[in-house]
């Protein structure tokens, strides 16, 4: 990094060119990551890498295929170009294949952070040792991460499509450990001065203490209290299938459920990628600048994101939220919004005369695509609450939950914050207060 | 290659660290999918670059890079030593790693046919023939197939010494039918979910896999789903193909035996494990005939997780994990061995390409065969039979667990009585273990791959290998995903 991308595009249409062949699309990523790991109240594993990536795409007469290097040298350039070329040739043609994109305005975003960018090993690792030492001080055992990216970005193409997009990010996530018990927390934003370690690790601390010797309650339903991690891995599992692709190839939950009202009037999402929370390209894997959706608006199905295939192949307008081409899945939201309420987690805790507070859910997958039911488990920092007040941890809980479900017994929403978590990518959420969720088995711990 | 493996590694070694080693890789691959008669996927992809591991000043640090250049590399290497003496900021104590010879290898994984030499059309014919076979029935609505080819080199150069140059080939193959009436999803794949079998082998992997005389069961059993009944819910003897045993080996045997997550240092993401220090050599792990190796050795067969030498130059190893029931042994490093009494790592140190640092990983962790005939196994008088993983959820210590399969059929004295939809199960590690109480022979083991395994920060990608017969498992709780 830094990369010239239109000096290797130029590099790439030539090739082409060169190969007969006119319709080509070169992606080319670049990123700087690193990550300062540490357990045990230590640093122990501590990272960096520095990677490239040219992905050249091909079109000729309904067939597309795509080869990728991370050699930018002009022999290397050229061979991926050929590649691209060589393994298109060999496809099937496909009549509904659509040419290149042409170009379109998009309205571009700042998430870049020069000093977050230029954050240095040492600095991460006073950070870390200022949240080891927070933990350490309670009497329990740290471990976590704090990472920072820069990443690069360009799609450019042979009509004239040249996006760009560049982007910092920084994420710090802990885990205080006790003999029985354990806490969490997590956040990310672009820039790092707006991640707060020692705050983080001293909420997971007050979380590890406050779970000491769990309680052991039988598995059933009860009322819980999500925060805004344990909301978001949960719901957002579903975001894929609001895909036109998905439907139509008959694997998304909202097949002839369009239209309907399968939510809680106090669910509304969009898709938003300009939100100031959020992070990513204002455009799509083939260039289209990204619309704005309302996927959900009063528990009603709205929206739905389509590609340029799906979109011409349904007579609608492309969304921008194609993935790159060629793939199977079409499209999806990658902005996610779900508006959020005015109760806090506390007033939540307040009203609740018997419910569990979940921190975070772990290992969630989907047992019924079409019922959209999930399981999971819960993990670091789950409560009993009684009486509108936390008086114990409990064993953690196994759960076999329909979102649907789930997101039609909301009874009281948080304002909207940018969570993180480890079962899906970040987005804009609300923690929730939610009736009768399901909890089917409890584990040992 | 070697040229620059060594070079980095000389541009830390002048440097004065304690140790330092060296991976040097270059990587090759395929990927062909079909989807309802079109070409999906199709793309080939090459990379190149160097991880550079350091231990000084008493602390690891790792940098990696694609600018293979003498400044690149070089860059690289004061940027891994400078990150080792800012871990000097958060540090308890030096890290000592066990003993290791110095070895000096060339070794290539077995492959008939360089999958690389059988052009994309072919691969592609091959994939639209089983997909017009699946959508024979119209009631498919979603034919999916899909081929992915692998070749990695890699030059693995340390300051003990070391040179090891090791190549290793890996296919996969499989397909899917997916049908959606009725309000209701249903789906089968062969020969496993999510992408199907891999293996370290060429193009004869899939050859042997005989993709198309399968497709008109998958579609005809996805379609046939919709008609079942509903899975009931219950303790039930419980038989399971050798695919679903395999991911369950990997779930509740293969990640708990990491030491590295016995010993915290996976807290923060993956999980701890229950196989706490104090469980070696008393835990009851699995009734007397269940015994489970991990095997990294070419003898137990091609498996995602064979190799020569690990990355962190330990020659591939067998380790018994459980001996008739008894819990025996963890996968360790060369930094961890020490903390289960042993002098040696025992191998398992592997990494997700060149940019990524060794974790301990899962190589092939498989169950042995037992004696009984397939009879046997399925001849209880009334059990589950379950085939082919849909979904997998575990504690993050690995004690409680959940599997849901495609498909199921209710067992009366060894014969199908009446498929079942929807069919999940679940338990206790331990406790499913000492419930083992039939294992087919060694006529119907095989070593499947699980490509996918995620563990790390940032996150690594593994294949592992997993070997099973079917087994038959006694009062197991079955249902309870559709439960409440």
């Amino acid at each position: 990094m830094p990369v010239d991308a239109a000096a290797i595009q130029d590099q790439v249409v030539r090739a082409a060119r060169a190969q007969g062949v006119t319709e080509v699309e070169a992606i080319l990523a670049s990123a700087n990551q690193a990550l300062t790991r540490f357990a045990n109240n230590a640093i122990h594993q501590n990272v960096a890498e520095s990677t490239t990536h040219l992905s050249v795409r091909a079109v000729i007469e309904g067939r597309t295929a795509r080869a990728s290097t991370n050699r930018l040298d002009p022999d290397s350039i050229r061979t991926v170009v050929e590649q691209a070329i060589a393994i298109t040739r060999l496809t099937e043609s496909d009549s509904e294949l659509l040419p290149l994109a042409e170009p379109a305005p998009y309205r571009n975003v700042d998430r870049w952070a020069e000093d977050t960018a230029r954050i240095t090993p040492h600095e991460r690792a006073r950070a870390v040792a200022e949240a080891i030492h927070a933990v350490e001080a309670a009497g329990q055992t740290a471990a976590g991460i704090y990472s920072t990216d820069e990443t690069q970005y360009a799609l450019l193409n042979s009509r004239g499509v040249r996006a760009e997009y560049r982007e910092t990010m920084a994420r710090f996530s802990i885990t205080a450990m006790a003999g029985d018990s354990s806490g969490w927390a997590k956040a990310s934003a672009c820039d790092a001065r707006d991640l707060n370690p020692l705050e983080l690790a001293l909420s997971a601390s007050r979380k590890t203490a406050q779970s000491a010797a769990p309680r052991e309650l039988p598995a059933g339903r009860y009322t819980v209290i999500l925060e805004p991690a344990a909301a978001l891995d949960l719901a957002g599992q579903m975001f894929g299938d609001f895909s036109a692709t998905a439907i139509k190839d008959g694997r998304s939950f909202l097949n002839d459920r369009i239209g309907n009202k399968i939510f809680g009037e106090n669910i509304t999402i969009h898709d938003d990628v300009w939100h100031p929370l959020q992070s990513g390209a204002p455009f799509d894997g083939e260039g289209v600048p990204r619309r704005g959706l309302t996927l959900v608006e009063g528990g009603v199905v709205r929206d739905i994101a389509y590609c340029r295939q799906a979109a011409a192949q349904a007579g609608a307008a492309p969304t921008g939220h194609g993935l790159p081409l060629p793939n199977e899945y079409g499209e999806m939201p990658a902005n996610i919004v779900i508006a959020g309420g005015d109760t806090s987690v506390e007033q939540m805790i307040a009203s609740t005369e018997r419910g569990i507070l979940v921190t975070r859910f772990w290992y969630i997958r989907e047992v019924d695509p079409y019922e959209k039911i999930f399981t999971g488990m819960t993990r670091d920092g789950t409560f009993l609450v009684e009486g509108g007040q936390v008086t114990a941890g409990v064993r953690n809980f196994r759960f076999n939950q329909n979102l649907m479900e789930m997101l039609s017994n909301v009874e009281a929403l948080s304002p909207a914050v940018r969570a993180s978590g480890e079962e899906t990518f970040d987005m804009v959420v609300p923690a929730m207060k939610v009736r009768e969720f399901n909890f089917t088995e409890v584990t040992r711990f | 290659m070697k040229d620059l493996a060594l070079r980095a590694l000389d541009a830390v070694a002048r440097a004065g660290v304690a140790y330092a080693d060296v991976r040097a890789i270059e990587t090759r691959d395929r990927e062909v999918t079909t989807k309802n008669g079109k070409a999906g996927h199709v793309s080939s992809s090459e990379s190149q670059g160097v991880g550079i591991r350091v231990l000084a000043f008493g602390c690891w640090g790792f940098a990696a890079t694609d600018d293979l250049s003498k400044e690149g590399v070089e860059a690289a290497a004061r940027l891994a030593l400078e990150i080792a003496r800012a871990g000097t900021a958060a540090k308890k104590a030096d890290v000592a790693l066990a003993p290791e010879e110095k070895y000096e290898a060339t070794w290539v994984s077995p492959c008939a046919i360089d999958p690389f030499s059988i052009p994309v059309d072919r691969n592609l014919a091959v994939l639209l023939a089983v997909d017009q076979e699946l959508r024979h029935d119209s009631a498919i609505s979603l034919a999916e197939a899909s081929m992915r080819f692998e070749r990695e080199r890699q030059v693995f150069a340390s300051t003990l010494g070391s040179l090891i140059d090791q190549t290793r080939t890996t296919s996969g193959a499989g397909f899917s039918a997916l049908c959606y009436k009725d309000g209701e999803i249903q789906k089968r794949s062969y020969p496993n979910s999510f992408g199907g079998q891999y293996q370290l082998q060429g193009y004869e992997l899939v050859e042997q896999l005989d993709l198309l005389r399968h497709a008109p069961r998958i579609a005809e059993e996805a379609v046939a789903l919709h008609s079942a009944e509903q899975c009931p819910e219950g303790e039930f003897d419980l038989i399971l193909d050798s695919s679903q045993l395999g991911l369950q080996i990997h779930e509740s045997i293969g990640h708990p035996i990491e030491l590295d997550r016995v010993l915290g240092t996976e807290a923060n993401y993956a999980g701890m494990s229950f196989l706490t220090l104090d469980q070696l050599r008393r835990l009851r792990y699995g009734s007397e005939i269940v015994n489970v190796v991990c095997d990294a050795r070419l003898e137990h067969g091609p498996g995602l997780g064979t190799f020569a030498f690990d990355d962190e130059g330990v020659p591939a190893q067998q380790t018994d994990i459980i001996r008739a029931g008894q819990f025996t042994g963890y996968m360790t490093s060369r930094e961890t061995a020490a903390a289960v009494g042993e002098t040696r790592s025992n191998g398992c140190m592997r990494a997700d390409g060149w940019a990524r640092l060794p974790l301990i990983r899962m190589t092939n962790v498989s169950l042995k065969p037992g004696r009984e005939s397939l009879e046997e196994v399925f001849g209880a008088d009334h059990a589950i039979y379950m085939e082919t993983n849909r979904s997998w959820s575990i504690d993050d210590k690995r004690y409680n667990f959940q599997f849901g399969c495609e498909i199921a059929w209710e067992m009366r004295g060894g014969k199908r009585i009446r498929m079942l939809k929807n069919p999940s199960y679940s338990g206790i590690s331990t406790e499913f273990w000492n419930a083992c109480a039939a294992i087919a022979g060694p006529e119907h083991w095989t070593l499947w791959g699980v490509p996918n395994c995620g563990k790390g920060q940032p996150e690594q990608v593994m294949g592992t290998g997993h070997g099973a017969s079917p087994a038959r498992f006694r009062k197991i709780k079955v249902g309870s995903a559709y439960a409440g």
